[in-house]
């Protein structure tokens, strides 16, 4: 099989998009975004908590979409719960690097290791925005913006 | 230099016909490449190509312009491409043909110059779900900004048009009947003539997108009897940057300019402007002097082979296809309307249309995966996206092997 195929749907991916952690609406939620990659019609709604300490204590996404954008979103929402907002929007700046194939030096250690799986992606420029979706929404949902994130 | 193998199908030689398209021997990721996308756009024989240099390397100049050699030899190639088209769509007068820049461009025409200026609030547009954002989005303008209601008409499960639901919704406020002659979805042709028959019962006027429908079928639009039908090259396997009108004759004398500037006046001064007839009216500008040489090649090379032995041609992939898709329980065709057209859209169970195309992909299996610029379609049959194999004269039951190959691959990644 090509080989960046076997790069691109790795069982990682392929186990994130068939069971999505972080799935489902969220009770409470303090900023909600939604998400819309035109060229596809896919969607996606983050929901999240974020406490007085700055801290995401919840995030949760629902919509559709393909493996990638799904895989992407589970993952993100898996990494994020927990930290604080800087936190989650420095790593999303380290996950933009990586899946354009550009140098991803700030990645390290465990992040690095987890999103190493989407590392594929860049061989596949047409798919780049699926896998940005959900973190250029999740942005959008913490800068409270009421706009529909875009995936440019 | 081996020999090609022949291939003949439905007294079509169609190893003759991939000679002429040179980019069907080249690979995709070291694979052949198998171009199932020719409803987005279709491949360019060498002969539009050789068309379109030799015009730009002896006879190019402006149109309609100067008085030197030149531009009276482009003139003559730029008339004689607009009598092809006539002829293409047995159009009574060349003058009911108008370049366009596309078939987009040609209904937004209709939409500013024709109808915005007959419609009141509460005025109706009849279109069926299944058309293109191409002929929806001109007529949400005439919604938005003149209170125009459009009333849809839904496709049966099989995708068929309704005809009786279609006359049902034509209503004493209905201002034009919008409607494609082939859902570039479902394959779905429609029945043009007893449309339009229907619709002028009512004294309303009938547009069709014809940009899949003028590449399959033959078009006549004096027998339709329709008021304006749109075309565009690309799809043609002409050049992009091209398209056409055909509108009857008194239709286009009533209608008000569309874009303004050169070539489309009769005379300008300071306080006054005065209009040229049409078609040069709606011809604003530098036209598309060197496609509609390439395009008016890709009739005539489209016009070289027996066109009802194509349409059998595709028509035999299409029923090809659709047998061998039966084996994947796990694939929904959607659209299966009698007479259908050669386009397969389905949708795969468990498998995203993106991620299906890029495994194809890979194997040099080129689809569409999406929406298809047919959101209310895709609504109509609940799904986000479909994968879409469409075939064109130059296509081979290898090819659809080649589909079915991947397709079977797909399934063993995704799954």
């Amino acid at each position: 099989m090509d080989d960046s195929l076997r790069e691109l749907y790795q069982d990682v991916i392929l186990d994130h998009s068939k069971h999505p952690r972080h799935f489902g609406p969220l009770d409470g939620a303090t900023n909600t975004a939604e998400g819309h990659n035109p060229l596809c019609g896919d969607r996606v709604k983050i929901n999240l908590i974020v406490d007085a300490d700055d801290r995401i204590a919840d995030i949760k996404f629902e919509g559709k979409g393909c493996a990638i954008s799904q895989a992407s979103a589970s993952m993100m929402t898996d990494m994020v719960a927990g930290r604080r907002v800087a936190e989650a929007e420095k790593l999303m700046g380290g996950f933009l690097h990586l899946v354009k194939g550009e140098d991803a030096a700030d990645l390290t250690g465990d992040d690095r290791e987890q999103l190493d799986v989407m590392a594929g992606v860049s061989a596949f420029p047409m798919r780049v925005k699926c896998a940005t979706l959900a973190w250029h929404t999740m942005k959008s949902a913490l800068e409270g913006g009421t706009e529909a994130a875009k995936t440019e | 230099m081996t020999a090609q193998p022949k291939i003949i199908s439905a007294g079509l030689d169609v190893a003759a016909v991939r000679a002429d398209f040179e980019i069907l021997a080249k690979p995709v990721y070291g694979k052949p490449l198998v171009y199932l996308d020719s409803a987005a756009s279709a491949q360019k024989p060498k002969q539009v190509l050789d068309a379109m240099r030799v015009f730009a390397a002896t006879d190019y100049a402006n149109v309609h312009r100067g008085v030197h050699h030149l531009s009276a030899q482009a003139t003559d190639a730029y008339e004689a491409s607009r009598r092809t088209v006539q002829t293409f769509l047995n159009a009574r007068h060349e003058g009911e043909i108008v370049f366009t820049k596309g078939g987009t461009e040609a209904i937004n025409l209709v939409s500013y110059s024709f109808l915005a200026p007959r419609i009141q609030p509460g005025d109706e547009i009849v279109l069926s779900v299944m058309e293109h954002h191409s002929n929806i989005v001109p007529w949400h303008f005439l919604r938005e900004r003149q209170g125009a209601v459009l009333r849809w008409v839904d496709v049966r499960d099989d995708g068929s048009l309704d005809i009786e639901a279609l006359d049902a919704a034509i209503g004493p406020k209905t201002k034009l009947v919008a409607i494609t002659h082939m859902s570039n979805v479902l394959g779905t042709v429609t029945p043009l003539k007893e449309i339009v028959a229907r619709a002028h019962a009512k004294g309303v006027p009938v547009l069709a997108d014809g940009c899949q429908g003028a590449v399959h079928e033959i078009v006549d639009v004096q027998a339709l009897d329709i008021d304006f039908y749109a075309i565009t090259g690309h799809k043609l396997y002409g050049p992009t940057g091209i398209g056409a009108l055909y509108g009857k004759r008194a239709h286009l004398k009533a209608m008000r300019p569309f874009n303004g500037g050169g070539e489309m006046i009769r005379e300008v001064s300071r306080d006054v402007v005065t209009y040229a007839d049409p078609p040069a009216r709606f011809e604003a500008g530098t036209p598309p002097i060197i496609e509609s040489v390439g395009l008016a090649a890709a009739i005539d090379y489209m016009n070289s082979f027996d066109r009802e032995a194509v349409r059998a041609h595709e028509h035999d992939l299409l029923t090809y296809a659709r047998e061998a898709l039966r084996e994947f329980n796990w694939l929904r065709v959607i659209g299966d309307a009698p007479d259908k057209g050669a386009i397969l859209s389905f949708e795969t169970e468990g498998m995203h249309a993106h991620d299906v195309a890029t495994i194809l992909d890979r194997e040099g299996v080129a689809v569409r995966a999406g929406h298809h610029c047919a959101q209310p379609l895709m609504e109509r049959f609940g799904v986000a996206s479909t994968s879409r194999a469409s075939f064109a004269m130059y296509n081979t039951r290898a090819d659809v092997d080649a589909l079915i190959a991947a397709l079977a691959k797909a399934r063993k990644i995704l799954s």
